[in-house]
């Protein structure tokens, strides 16, 4: 076994480490614990939290990546060689769901093939029919057990699961006690991720829940694999686009003069060409460079993942410009305010205003924006893929899903789990991200918290 | 008002500058024509002297910036710098690498374009005022927090998935319109109610929050609560009061989008067919046409500084607060 | 005189918390007479009248009460009922008129609406009674002002057009929530004027909300002190005035000007000397954007400083008083003149060089709330300075330092680690003037360092202020568009009118002998208790 490191892992896991970071100095806080205090006492906000973090946490997992050993060639004098097929940590606990490949599609909790397939009979007579799967319901005795043999080993996945979950949920509930934030809400959904996630690790061992796609893959495993791009993708691109976004709007906002008319420029020039052109050529710019530079890559794996991460570059670089805009402005603004003119007066230096007065003033925006762009960017790759300039085919994600299967409803009867799949999972983080991102602009923003009045 | 349009305009051409070199260093500097050739022709066929063919054929053989060769003007003028970008600014945007003149094109395809993005804009604007009037109109009960909530949800779901779900239902099941295609000619309506219905429904989710945070905004201001102390009904504050001031943000919001309804929607156009400059665009993108893609890029940014402009007219305009006497 | 209103025993609370705003208050509205209602912010008097109007917001529920207008109990109405009280016979204007008229209708057409609410009017015949409005509340060629939107008008024709709305239907009941707080004094005095008269010509019932002790005193008949949710004194305003019974009525009159005590003219060494300073901002016109003409903030104000003198600058605002103080700490370009600080030049020097004169000329800003920056603790924002001006202290001797300037400012040592949300208005005012006296400065420039505080407070922070002066021997530029503090606090007095200072002299002097007549109409609208 042979540990490897992507460019795109390494980077998640600085992400992370920054993060950590950064929430442990706006802890000191006062004021920005009560935000965050706020977001928490509502149970949307732990409920949406925890799903989120499980996504989060399905994409780290996602993201320890190696290699196994092959077996040693006889007489090959000790050396090891290693499979070109990179594994991920994430793929061991699904307990090889991905690698039950059947011929083509197969509807969910099938037994047989969606197609029909030439056969022979034992006297040699031709004939068509659906073939039998490779990997679903080969333990059955008769077709007809399956539907209680399926609720039979559903319930002993539940059970599992519920033992599982009560052990988290009793340790959390010992360290937490005398909290005042509704952490109920938060094992409720912690209980249902887990019994789910148990659910489906077990019984993929004997049906394809989510069906087979047109290459045979497991949909459901597919699907799951889709988290780590979306999630990623989600981070990275506003994690490049944070600094550019804030250095150039609050020097803009700071200096004004020449420096301001220089920023806004530079804004209104890049937003004035249609996004999606520009992320396209961007992205087929960096494709022909791949193509005429594989010896860059040793293996397939790393050819994706340095177009994901052009792509997520691309982004961050293309859609600094509304940050930007909001940041200066609130720069202005800050630099009427007292506490500026009375850092003027005691002649501290303008860096020093810049990081100690006026960036942690706007990093409310800053944090809004984040959560804000989150979901945007996870919805804008499932377009981006299926322009054909996002994702690299070969990496499992949501769009390139929707991509390869948006042409299969068509057929009769309609061929909608792969669609269904994709829908799911990437409706579940959207959804989440979406409803956490507006209790923290409500907590956040002093403005919408005063004036849009809601519950 | 005249001085400050002027002025407005003339900003605008350093944009354009910047907007031309940016598309320039992108297209060739950072990829060179070379790199272009052998992608167009595949790497199977790569020559030295296909590449070359290919670049005479298609006006990529001349220097970038300064062409020693030739004399006088033409040391400028006979550029790729010269040829492909600075003719732009006239709209002589040449010819596709497929050959065909892309002025041409445009002006053909971006009636389509228009025929389809015009009224779900139209249409969009109109309903998520409505819907958002109604949420608000039960402000405060539990109507307006679930709401609020599908709102999300309607945004949380992919564009892709609201096209392929209309096709589906609409089309394939319910067999109401076609599933895609377009004639101008015969009954274009029939072509024309899906992608708009699918567009309308789409923009929901994110238009009406949208609006009823701005409704809510207005809703807090003083003057609501001295239209109450007049008497007023709540119903009569809602439409004749809180309705025109934050009608202001909702026109300014939006107008800057009626210059790009040119461009259409790339998504709608690809899956309904609809010959249009959004399906030409994406199109472009497939075949890897920088030329088309290059003209899109200029096209666009001069639609959406035009746009900026109107926002700003249209700020004194609707605004009376601002409106330059 | 006939009960117009009659309120009883009201009570409101925060729906979510419980916590009480308003405890049992009870008055009564007599026609043809101004009732006050006086209290500073927080105290519940206008929660009090948006709940007899049932106006309040969705956060804050009426528990128990009721209010009486002819007979009739307002809070057992149906909203339609209700709707058809407010507006015909019981009227509201508010504060800051320019936020509470809907910026996106004419001024007429906001009249207007009240009568086609209520009465039959309509077409020319609504019209004329606008117009005839307009006069009534002397707005100038009111036919012309029919159509004018509400930014077009000044703030005093805003509220006139305010007080003509609330008067269109003839109500019997008029509620005033602070009508002339954001008006500058003199635009004040007529706006009062203006009520009173109505009061008595129209027999108007008239509740007046207010935080100001003058306002009462000049317009009111009865008076009513309210403090935490409850009416803790009531009397006629004569009575009121000569016989207060509670301490904390007793603290609010004595906020009020005394103007027979002046501090003796001060005739130390110069420290900051002006000399014809002026301040002007471009205007930029056409399509180059090019200076075609400047705004003169400040237009050629000279005048001199001692040590250890006050100086008050007082003017309305945009006279300019602010930007000559901000300019004197080079926080604006300054355009012609000189400033001389301890016998050199201020007004040339780079930002490097003018760092040794930062440790001697420091600023208290007007709204403490954002003169602090919210994430920093209070011990951080006191030594910010020292760390800034290099005053060569360690960390300890700092924190030692910030400890003792919170005491001499009195303020217990250890809020050194809250931070400034956690603080009231007066204790940030006191943190900003220590933070000002960290680095031992010679001048401190007041910007209305207490118009953002309640009364009661003012006075505290004022006290501080002169005995600091008496202590360090520190010199204060104080700038307020108030006069009425002036006599406890000033040497000297020079009054600013658009950009210019069109008269200085001592204190006594400016107060009791004015000569320019802006001084005088200044003077005219300060309350006070001599004059009654």
């Amino acid at each position: 076994m042979k540990p490897l490191l992507l460019w795109s892992d390494i980077l998640i896991y600085l992400l992370v480490v920054a993060l950590c970071l950064f929430f442990l100095q706006l802890r000191r806080d006062p004021q920005t614990r009560e935000h965050w205090r706020r977001v928490f006492s509502s149970r949307l906000g732990m409920v949406t939290c925890t799903l989120i973090m499980a996504y989060v946490g399905i994409a780290l997992l996602d993201s320890l990546h190696f290699r196994r050993a092959l077996d040693p060639v006889t007489g090959g004098g000790g050396e090891i060689y290693y499979d070109n097929k990179v594994t991920s940590v994430l793929d061991v606990m699904l307990a090889g769901m991905g690698e039950r490949f059947e011929r083509t599609y197969s509807a969910p909790f099938a037994l047989q093939s969606f197609e029909k397939q030439d056969k022979k009979d034992e006297h040699g007579v031709a004939y068509r029919d659906f073939p039998l799967l490779e990997h679903a319901g080969r333990h059955l005795q008769a077709p007809a057990d399956r539907w209680p043999d399926v609720l039979g080993k559903s319930l002993e996945a539940l059970l599992l699961g519920l033992v599982l979950s009560a052990a988290v949920i009793g340790l959390q509930w010992y360290c937490l006690r005398g909290s005042a934030l509704p952490w109920s809400a938060s094992w409720l959904t912690q209980a249902g991720v887990i019994c789910v996630g148990v659910w489906l690790v077990s019984i993929s061992r004997y049906y394809h829940v989510l069906g087979t796609d047109l290459g045979g893959a497991d949909v459901a495993y597919q699907s799951i694999k889709g988290v780590r791009t979306g999630v990623l993708l989600g981070t990275l691109s506003t994690l490049i686009m944070l600094p550019i976004a804030v250095s150039l709007g609050v020097m803009a906002g700071y200096f004004k003069g020449w420096v301001d008319d220089v920023v806004q420029y530079l804004y209104t020039t890049l937003s004035s060409i249609p996004g999606i052109l520009l992320i396209a050529a961007s992205v087929l710019l960096f494709q022909v460079y791949i193509d005429l530079h594989p010896d860059y890559f040793s293996i397939g794996l790393e050819k994706a993942d340095a177009r994901f991460i052009a792509l997520c570059f691309i982004l961050g670089v293309t859609s600094w410009s509304s940050l930007c805009r909001l940041i200066r402005a609130e720069t202005l603004k800050i630099s009427q305010l007292g506490y500026v003119q009375a850092a003027h007066a005691f002649g501290v230096s303008n860096s020093r205003i810049l990081l100690r007065h006026v960036v942690p003033n706007v990093s409310h925006i800053i944090l809004i924006t984040f959560v804000l762009d989150f979901s945007a960017l996870v919805l804008a790759e499932a377009i981006l893929s299926y322009i054909g300039v996002g994702i690299d085919p070969n990496m499992a994600s949501w769009g390139n899903m929707i991509n390869g299967a948006r042409s299969e409803l068509s057929r009769e009867p309609a061929v909608w789990w792969t669609l269904s799949g994709a829908f799911l999972f990437m409706f579940g983080l959207v959804l989440s991200a979406n409803l956490f991102s507006d209790l923290v602009r409500d907590a956040f923003d002093p403005r919408s918290a005063a004036g849009s009045g809601t519950p | 008002m005249l001085a400050y349009i002027i002025r407005r305009l003339l900003y605008a051409i350093p944009i354009l500058v910047g907007v031309n070199l940016l598309t320039f260093t992108l297209f060739f500097v950072v990829n060179s024509p070379e790199d272009m050739a052998v992608s167009q022709l595949g790497q199977k066929y790569v020559t030295p002297e296909a590449i070359q063919a290919w670049k005479r054929k298609n006006g990529y053989d001349l220097p970038l910036f300064y062409n020693p060769q030739a004399d006088g003007a033409g040391a400028v003028t006979e550029t790729i710098f010269f040829s492909k970008s600075l003719k732009l600014f006239v709209f002589d945007f040449g010819r596709s690498e497929s050959g065909r003149d892309i002025t041409t094109d445009v002006s053909t395809r971006m009636w389509p374009s228009l025929a389809v993005a015009l009224p779900t804009f139209v249409v969009g604007i109109w309903v998520n005022i409505c819907v958002a009037l109604l949420v608000v109109m039960f402000h405060a009960t539990r109507l307006d927090r679930w709401a609020v909530f599908v709102f999300v949800a309607l945004m949380s779901i992919s564009y892709l998935f609201y096209i392929i779900g209309g096709q589906y239902l609409v089309a394939k099941t319910w067999k109401l319109v076609p599933i895609s295609g377009f004639n101008m000619e015969s009954q274009p309506w029939k072509f024309l109610i899906l992608p708009v219905l699918v567009g309308v429904i789409a923009g929901i989710g994110s238009g009406a929050r949208w609006y009823r945070t701005l409704f809510l905004e207005e809703a807090n201001q003083d003057y609501v609560r001295t239209a109450r102390a007049k008497g007023a009904s709540e119903i009569r504050i809602l439409f004749r009061h809180i309705l025109p001031n934050a009608l202001i943000p909702i026109l300014t919001g939006v107008v800057v989008l009626i210059p790009s309804l040119f461009m259409g929607s790339l998504l709608i156009e690809s899956f309904f067919g609809i010959p249009g400059l959004g399906s030409y665009m994406l199109d472009a993108i497939n075949a890897q046409d920088f030329a088309i893609v290059r003209s899109m890029v200029f096209i666009g940014s001069i639609l959406y500084i035009i746009g900026l402009i109107l926002t700003d007219i249209s700020y004194t305009w609707a605004d009376p607060r601002l409106r330059l006497d | 005189m006939t009960v117009a209103m009659q309120v009883q025993n009201l009570c409101v609370q925060v729906g979510e918390t419980g916590e009480a705003i308003v405890r049992g208050v009870s008055f009564e509205l007599r026609a043809g007479e101004i009732f006050a209602l006086v209290g500073e912010s927080g105290s519940g008097k206008s929660v009090t009248s948006l709940a007899a109007m049932r106006l309040l917001p969705n956060a804050l529920q009426i528990t128990a009460g009721a209010v009486h207008v002819a007979g009739q109990d307002l809070f057992a109405l149906s909203e339609a009922n209700m709707q058809s009280v407010r507006g015909r016979r019981v009227a509201m204007i508010f504060q800051n008129a320019m936020s509470a008229l809907n910026p996106v209708q004419t001024a007429g057409d906001q009249v207007a609406e009240t009568l086609r609410l209520h009465t039959r009017l309509a077409g020319a015949a609504l019209r004329a009674r606008v117009v005839q409005l307009f006069a009534e509340v002397g707005i100038q060629d009111p036919a012309a002002r029919y159509g004018f939107f509400p930014h077009q008008l000044s703030g005093g024709q805003q509220q006139r057009v305010m007080i003509a709305m609330a008067l269109a239907c003839e109500p019997d009941i008029l509620i005033a929530d602070e009508p002339t707080t954001s008006l500058d004094v003199t635009i004040q005095q007529q706006v009062l004027g203006l009520i009173r008269g109505l009061t008595r010509s129209r027999q108007l019932a008239v509740l007046l909300i207010t935080h100001d002790m003058g306002v009462v005193r000049h317009t009111a008949d009865e008076v009513a002190v309210m403090y935490r949710g409850e009416i803790i004194e009531r009397a006629p305003v004569a009575e009121f005035f000569r016989n207060p019974r509670e301490a904390y009525s007793r603290r609010l009159i004595a906020a009020l000007p005394d103007l027979t005590h002046f501090h003796d003219a001060w005739d130390g060494p110069a420290l900051l000397e002006l000399d014809e300073v002026k301040v002007h901002f471009p205007i930029r016109k056409g399509i180059l954007q090019r200076v075609v003409d400047y705004t003169r903030a400040v237009d050629g104000v000279s005048l001199t400083i001692g040590r250890g003198e006050t100086y008050a600058l007082v003017g309305e605002s945009g006279s300019g008083k602010s930007t000559l103080g901000r300019a004197i700490l080079h926080l604006e370009p300054v355009a012609a003149g000189r400033i001389t600080f301890q016998g050199q030049p201020l007004q040339s020097l780079s930002r490097r060089a003018m760092l040794p004169f930062r440790k001697q000329i420091q600023v208290v800003f007007q709204n403490p709330n954002s003169s602090m920056n919210p994430r920093l603790t209070v011990g951080e924002i006191i030594s910010e300075g020292m760390d800034s001006l290099g005053m060569g202290l360690s960390a300890a001797q700092r924190a030692e330092r910030v400890g003792a300037l919170l005491e001499r400012v009195q303020l217990p040592a250890d809020f050194c680690d809250r931070h400034p949300h956690e603080l009231s208005g007066g204790q940030l005012q006191r943190v900003a003037i220590a933070r000002a006296l960290a680095v031992e400065p010679q001048l401190i420039i007041c910007d209305e360092p207490t118009s953002a505080l309640d009364v009661s407070i003012r006075a505290e922070v004022l006290d501080l202020l002169q005995e600091l002066q008496r202590e360090f021997g520190v010199s204060y530029l104080f700038i307020t568009h108030d006069l009425s503090i002036v006599p406890s606090l000033a040497h000297r007095v020079g009054v600013m009118q658009a950009g210019r200072l069109v008269e200085q002299g001592s204190a006594e002097q400016i107060l009791n002998h004015p000569r320019h007549p802006y001084t005088r109409a200044l003077l005219a609208s300060v309350p006070r208790l001599d004059s009654a």
